[in-house]
Parts: structure tokens; C-alpha cells; sequence
């Protein structure tokens, strides 16, 4: 909860800066806009949760973002595939790939480091690949189904504000992923693993079964996240469609309290994590800050927050200390 | 503190009151110890006695908190393995120290390659260990690759890279465990010729009978203390037996004869992965409890982990109360009543982070689920019910398992498994690294269980405990049962001599006077 505290401040701090600096951060234009790009973010980065909370990694996130992104449009309009079938290839196929990884990781005990690097390369390369390097979109068509990304949702009384739909989604998913992980047999069972894989394992805990279960979440939830981005910007480029967006998922979530160690994290803490980075990133934009630095900003946010947190814990731990020697 | 004794010219090592504590716990007092040139000294004691410690000291692995070395006569400055080395002190560990992904030459000349002033001087290099390895009669090209040798010729290389080093004192521990009859006859050769050359061996081993066959001398240690030497003519296994167990030799006699019951686990013809060649049989009733006695390497935790599902069994059968059941995973073993306290709290037995409540409540989670979801009041009244069963003392039930003490902390584990109410209760060394009195309290919670009607199977290196729980003790040696002892026959000196590879249960007669005692 401390960690919580902490990133829920950090956030604060920025938002509060920017507001100062710049009026136009609380236009509800620009508020929406950060709301919707921090849901969809938020929800890859849930995944990644997932996936480090057992000790493990995964890289392959935003190439499978773009792969369901490309895939998505290349379905519906080169292939001719209804709505409900085009997202269920999606939905499956990423689930699909989740569970292969899993099972690399498991079965034939292969890093997970190297099995989701060879992911990145590899769902990159297919995009790109089978769709010729093709530019893919919707032009003016499935404007119902893009609302999934673009819409909003009025609120009573207030005017020129409504929420954007990813942040619905988002909801939905955090809820659920807060419930599985904090109040079912399994989220208890993926928290033990990441914490002592072998003392989980000698209290017949199936912990192989577990890390699959985690690598289908993460790339699920990265094939909804590679959906939406798709619907909310309508075009999407093999070459660089979700180009990073792995790294963004990690940071959030160790931002947001995930050891890389495993055994702890919170999905609330993973969802500001996110939301961390989209505000520092359109703080960058409104400051006009040049946008090459964009990065380096974020870097060194982010390195400032994990060094303030290690000497916080470290000051406190010589408080403890203290204490207890009198 | 005297000086050394200097009067005999041939004395390489000198070991004068080495004291060493392991915070606050004394693993060796006051021990001293001499090697001549070209003398082979065999060390030998119990599990625990504190041969490996005092080895890891000389070799400057650890460093004494008090006692001084002298080295041919002069005091030994011994603060680190290259001071060690330095002075010609090389340790040969229990697993060795190599590199496998480079060739035998690059292994030999370790630390000590030869070059022209930048580059590697393979060629030379190549030679130089080429002498080193005849030295230990190895015929291999130094260019081969490590991977490829036997663990007898890894071995060797390891010796002839210690004769690189111009080491003058050789230091063995437990060399030939991993060796094949025919690699062990051709390290003793080896061994043999060293001596020769007035290198000083001090080899530690369990195995009596090797002991018995090269060592000049013996010295025993018990409990960090020395408790005798044996000169040439007085070298026999029962007395190295008798001085290593020590203390009383009263037999001592289980008080208490458990009534078993109907039999709660069945092992037939088992055969576990790492020791195939051999096939395990033995039964246990309800509310008996027996001890799994042996030395370390025996094979007593891999029978545990195959019975619990963590290692699969190659061929036998497992009957728990009746009902065969084939043990493929921890899972299935324990939906059949069996649960395991293993050997490595630390790392095996508890997630150190977290609270004692989820530490707890692990095993027990996936029965007390409400389809799937955790049933929150269930787990908090287990964990307050269990934490004051078993007086475990603590902050409170959020406070992470970390912090608690080692007897607390094995209590937990322990705690975790009651709640399961097995059939058959499996521990592997229980009261490792527990204080006295938590010893005690673990003790009476086990009793009291076997009283219940609980079948209790402990693997364990400390004789106290095994004559004090034990209503009968398995004794293993190299993979196989090698007795089992109970009533009369279960006493200090039947346990040590079946688990060192005596071939009878018979208990050795009495007339052994004439030992030098302890000093």
C-alpha cells in the first residue's frame, strides 16, 4: 500500500506541475485524450504485472501488439472476415501465443528472456511480413466498432466531459485482474511462485501450470491492448506499430510496485504506473519540451522514482533498526 | 600458547587450538592437528563434527576466530584462498571448482596462464599442463575440452592443477564420493605417489574403509573437538566407529514401544532416479514413527523427494493406507496423504516475504476454496488455530516469515502440513539449524502426532534424535537400506556401523580399551 502511496504522489506531483506550467492540460480535451491513452496502456501493462509477478519477463508485448493491430484491419478489410470472427482470430491467436510461451518456458525450461525476445522478433517480422509492409487501417469504415476506442461515455450533470471507452474497458479488466489476483486460490498460487518457486512447488502448488496461465494472460491482454490502439488511431504501420511499448508495460508495472524479483505487485499500482508515463509524455508535449527528448524525460523519472523509493525503504529500515536496539 | 614444535625437521603443519563460532554457535574448539611430510592424515567424525570447517580454515575459505597455523614452523599468515594457495595450502573440494567450458590446459594452469605479453601462450601452456598431468598419470590431450572427462578424470585434472600450484599440503574432502572402484583405486595410486614426493595429504572421508587403507594416521573430531588419534596399528573401523559416536556407549533402549496400527505407507521394490541400481522395501504402521539414519550423499533425501512426487520413481510401488498411488507430483502426493517438511526451510519450505498467514495457509488453500476463490475466514482462523497449537511466537500473522526465528520458522512449515492432516508425515532433517528449545518442542508436537495415530517417517543426521523419536531406524548407505534397527539392536554404534558399510547389524564387541582418548 506504501508503494501504492508513493506512485499515486508521483503522479499527483506531475499532474500538478504541468497544470502550473501549462493551462491547456486541463482542457477535458486533453484530460480525455491522457485518460484514453493511459487506459490503453494500462491495460498491456497489467499483463506484464502478471508475468513479472512470477518472476518472469515479457518482451513480446509490443510485437504483439502491432500484430494483432495489423492483423485486425488486414482481417476485416483485405480478407473479407465478419467483426465477431476477425476478433475472435485476434482474441485466440494471442491467447494462443501466451500459452506458447508458457510452455517454452515450462516444459522445456528456456528463459523467459530469450523465448519472448525471440517473440518480439518474430511477431514483428510476421506483420510486416504478411502484410507487405502494408499501411493498415479502417478508413471511414467500422465506425461502430471503432467506438470501442474512440467513444465516451457521458456523464450526468457534467457537459463538456465524458469518459473515454478504454477507460471502461480498462476498469473492467483491473477489476477482474484485481479479483483473480488478490482474492482467488490462483492469484495467491501466481504470488507464492514468484516469491519461492521451489517452497511453492514442495506445497503442491501445480507451478507450471501457473507461469502459463500468467504468459496467456499477459499476451491476451496484449492482443485486446494491439486491438483497441488499432481502433483508437484507425491506421496502423507494421514497421513500428507498438514499437517499445513491452518497455512502457515493464516500467509501469515495476513503477507501480512489481518486483522484477516476483512475489509482490498490485494492479492498482500498475494502472497509475501507467498513467504516469502518458502524463509525463503529454506534459512533455505541452511544455514544448523538444520531443526527442521524450525518452530521456521519461528515463529519468522513472530512475528518480525508483532511487527515492530505495532510500525512503532504506531510511525507514534504519529507523526500524533504531528502534528496535532500544 | 607454545612454540611448535620444531625438533622434528619433516613437520609441514602445525594447527594449534583453532577455535571457529558460526554467530554465537561454536563449530570447533581448541583443535589441533599435525601433518609431517609426505604423511597422509585422514580426518574423520560425524556429520557435523566440524572436519569441513576446519578444512575451509586451513585453506582460507574461512578464517579462525582464534588458534594460529604454522607451516614447516613458522606461523602461516592465512587470511585468503590465494594466501592459501600461496603457500602451498590447495583445497580439492567436495564439488569441484572448474571451468567446463574451457580445455584441460586452461583448467591446470588456472590463475597462472602463460603469455607473451598480451596474448595467450597456448603452446606453452599446452605443455606445461601436459607435465602436470602425467604427474597424476592422466593420458588426455590438454587441448580436450573438460566437458568430455569422466568426473574421475576431472578429478585428476584438479589434482594435477593443484600440483601447479606447487601446493606442499593437499587437502581431500570426501574425494572419491562421485568416482567409480576403478577411478578411486587409480586416485589412491595417484595419492600415493604424491607422497612420495613429501606432499602432505590431510583426507577427510566417511568411508571407513578407504580410511582404513591408505591413512597413516587418524585423527577424529567430535562436536569441533578432537576426541582421539589413531596411530598406524590401531586403525580399525571399530574403533574409528567407536570414537566418532563416543559419549556413552550405553545402549539406549526406546522406552516406549508404539502399537502400530494397520500400515499407513507400503514401499516396494522402489527405485529411485539418482540410485537405480538399488530397490527400496519398507512399511510403516500408523502412529509409528521411524528414523531414516545414513551419511550425507546416502540417499535418504532422495527416497523423501521420490515419495512426495518431486522426483519420479523409475519402477517399484507406493501404497498409502492401502491405496496404491503413484507419485508423479507433490500435488498428487499429497491428495494422497503424504506431506513433506523438507530439508531447506529456507529455500524449500517458505516464501521469506511473505506473511505467516499465506505461509500457512498454502497447502491447505486449494481444499478450503470457495469454487476457486480464497475463503479469507477459513485461512485466518487456520493460521491463529495453528500458531497457538504450536507456539509459534510471533508478532502477529502479517508479519512476514522472515523474522522469525529458525525454530519458528520451522514450526510454520510444520504447521502448514498439520493443517492437511496427512497420513503419512515425511521430514527431512527437522530440527536443522533449530535452537535447543524449539528441538524440544518439535520433538513433543511429533510424539504427540504419533500418539494420534500419525505415521512419521524423519530423515535425520543427529543420533540424540533418532534414538530419542525413533521406534525403529532405516539405515541407508549409497542408495541402499542397509539395516534397520529397532529394540536392542537399535543403539549409537549399530547405526554408525551400518551407515559406514558394515554388512551386519551386528553391534561390535565391548573389549576396545587401549584408544587415545580425547586430549
Amino acid at each position: 500500500m506504501r508503494k501504492i502511496a508513493g506512485i499515486i504522489g508521483l503522479l499527483v506531483v506531475i499532474c500538478v506541475l504541468t497544470a502550473l506550467l501549462n493551462d491547456r492540460f486541463l482542457t477535458a480535451y486533453n484530460i480525455e485524450n491522457v485518460i484514453r491513452r493511459s487506459a490503453l496502456f494500462g491495460i498491456i501493462s497489467i499483463g506484464a504485472g502478471f508475468v513479472i509477478i512470477t518472476a518472469g519477463i515479457d518482451l513480446s508485448i509490443g510485437s504483439l501488439v502491432c500484430l494483432s493491430g495489423v492483423f485486425l484491419p488486414f482481417l476485416l478489410t483485405q480478407f473479407g472476415f465478419s467483426v465477431p470472427a476477425a476478433l475472435a482470430t485476434i482474441g485466440l491467436g494471442s491467447l494462443l501465443l501466451g500459452g506458447l510461451h508458457g510452455l517454452l518456458i515450462t516444459r522445456l525450461r528456456l528463459q523467459p528472456f530469450v523465448v519472448t525476445l525471440c517473440g518480439l522478433l518474430l511477431y514483428r517480422g510476421l506483420a510486416r511480413g504478411l502484410t507487405g509492409d502494408q499501411t493498415q487501417g479502417f478508413g471511414n469504415d467500422f465506425i461502430g466498432l471503432r467506438a470501442l476506442a474512440t467513444g465516451k461515455v457521458g456523464i450526468p450533470f457534467v457537459e463538456n466531459f465524458a469518459i473515454p471507452a478504454p477507460c471502461i474497458i480498462l476498469i473492467v479488466v483491473g477489476v477482474a485482474a484485481a479479483i483473480f489476483l488478490n482474492r482467488t486460490i490462483y492469484g495467491r498460487y501466481l504470488l507464492a511462485l514468484g516469491g519461492n518457486e521451489e517452497a511453492a512447488r514442495y506445497s503442491g502448488i501445480n507451478t507450471d501450470r501457473m507461469t502459463v496461465i500468467a504468459y496467456i494472460i499477459c499476451s491476451g491482454l496484449a492482443g485486446l491492448g494491439g486491438t483497441l490502439f488499432v481502433l483508437d488511431v484507425n491506421s496502423a504501420q507494421p514497421v513500428d506499430f507498438g514499437n517499445f511499448y513491452e518497455l512502457y508495460a515493464i516500467a509501469a508495472a515495476v513503477l507501480g510496485g512489481c518486483s522484477l524479483r516476483g512475489g509482490e505487485g498490485a494492479v492498482l499500482g500498475i494502472v497509475v504506473g501507467a498513467a504516469v508515463m502518458q502524463v509525463l509524455r503529454n506534459s512533455v508535449t505541452l511544455l514544448g519540451v523538444p520531443t526527442q527528448l521524450e525518452f530521456a524525460i521519461i528515463g529519468g523519472v522513472i530512475l528518480a522514482g525508483v532511487v527515492t523509493d530505495e532510500v525512503l525503504k532504506r531510511l525507514a529500515r534504519k529507523q526500524r533498526r533504531v528502534k528496535d536496539s532500544h | 600458547m607454545k612454540s611448535p614444535t620444531v625438533s622434528n625437521g619433516s613437520l609441514l603443519l602445525e594447527v594449534q587450538g583453532i577455535s571457529k563460532y558460526f554467530s554465537g554457535v561454536r563449530a570447533l574448539s581448541n583443535v589441533n592437528l599435525t601433518l609431517k611430510k609426505g604423511e597422509l592424515l585422514a580426518v574423520i567424525g560425524e556429520n557435523g563434527a566440524g572436519k569441513s570447517t576446519l578444512m575451509k580454515i586451513l585453506a582460507g575459505v574461512l578464517s579462525a576466530d582464534d588458534g594460529r597455523i604454522f607451516l614447516e614452523g613458522l606461523p602461516a599468515e592465512i587470511y585468503s584462498v590465494s594466501d592459501a594457495l600461496g603457500q602451498g595450502v590447495v583445497l580439492i573440494h567436495q564439488e569441484l571448482n572448474q571451468v567446463p567450458q574451457l580445455d584441460v590446459a586452461a583448467n591446470v594452469l588456472l590463475g597462472r596462464e602463460s603469455s607473451n605479453s598480451i596474448f595467450l601462450d597456448h603452446k606453452t601452456m599446452r605443455q606445461k599442463a601436459r607435465k602436470y598431468l602425467q604427474m597424476v598419470g592422466l593420458n588426455i590431450e590438454p587441448s580436450a575440452s573438460l566437458r568430455s572427462l569422466s568426473v574421475g578424470q576431472q578429478q585428476l585434472v584438479e589434482i594435477a592443477k593443484a600440483l601447479a600450484t606447487n601446493a606442499r599440503i593437499l587437502i581431500m574432502d570426501e574425494p572419491t564420493s562421485s568416482l567409480t572402484r576403478q577411478e578411486t583405486e587409480n586416485l589412491f595410486r595417484v595419492i600415493r605417489q604424491l607422497q612420495e614426493t613429501k606432499v602432505g595429504v590431510l583426507y577427510i572421508s566417511h568411508r571407513l574403509g578407504e580410511v582404513e587403507a591408505l591413512a597413516d594416521r587418524v585423527e577424529i573430531l567430535r562436536d569441533g573437538k578432537n576426541v582421539g588419534s589413531l596411530a598406524p596399528h590401531q586403525i580399525t573401523r571399530e574403533r574409528m566407529v567407536q570414537l566418532m559416536v563416543g559419549r556413552d556407549l550405553s545402549p539406549f533402549y526406546h522406552q516406549l514401544e508404539r502399537k502400530g496400527g494397520e500400515p499407513a505407507l507400503e514401499v516396494t521394490d522402489l527405485c529411485t532416479a539418482s540410485h537405480p541400481q538399488h530397490k527400496l522395501n519398507f512399511q510403516i504402521k500408523r502412529g509409528e514413527m521411524v528414523g531414516v539414519a545414513g551419511l550425507v550423499g546416502a540417499g535418504r533425501t532422495d527416497l523423501v523427494q521420490t515419495l512426495f512426487g518431486i522426483a519420479s520413481p523409475l519402477s517399484g510401488t507406493v501404497k498409502v493406507a492401502g491405496q496404491t498411488f503413484e507419485p508423479r507430483s507433490p500435488v498428487e502426493a499429497i491428495l494422497s496423504g503424504i506431506a513433506l517438511v523438507p530439508k531447506d526451510r529456507k529455500s524449500q519450505g517458505l516464501i521469506l516475504d511473505m506473511a505467516v498467514r499465506v505461509n500457512l495457509s498454502l497447502a491447505s488453500l486449494r481444499r478450503d476454496q470457495n469454487n476457486g476463490f480464497l475463503n479469507r475466514k477459513k485461512e485466518a482462523r487456520l493460521a491463529l488455530d495453528m500458531t497457538q497449537q504450536l507456539g509459534i511466537k510471533l508478532v502477529g500473522l502479517e508479519q512476514p516469515v522472515r523474522y522469525l526465528s529458525g525454530g519458528n520458522q520451522q514450526k510454520v512449515v510444520l504447521a502448514r502440513w498439520l493443517a492437511m492432516r496427512p497420513e503419512v508425515l515425511i521430514l527431512d532433517e527437522p530440527t536443522r539449524g533449530v535452537d535447543v528449545k524449539s528441538k524440544d518442542e518439535i520433538y513433543r508436537i511429533l510424539e504427540q502426532l504419533a500418539a494420534d495415530g500419525m505415521a512419521i517417517i524423519f530423515v535425520s543426521n543427529e543420533m540424540e534424535e533418532l534414538l530419542r523419536l525413533a521406534d525403529r531406524v532405516v539405515v541407508m548407505y549409497h542408495g541402499a537400506i542397509e539395516g534397520e534397527l529397532m529394540g536392542e539392536s537399535l543403539n549409537e554404534r549399530a547405526v554408525m556401523h551400518c551407515a559406514t558399510g558394515g554388512f551386519s547389524i551386528e553391534v561390535p564387541g565391548e573389549e576396545m580399551g587401549n584408544v587415545t582418548g580425547p586430549q
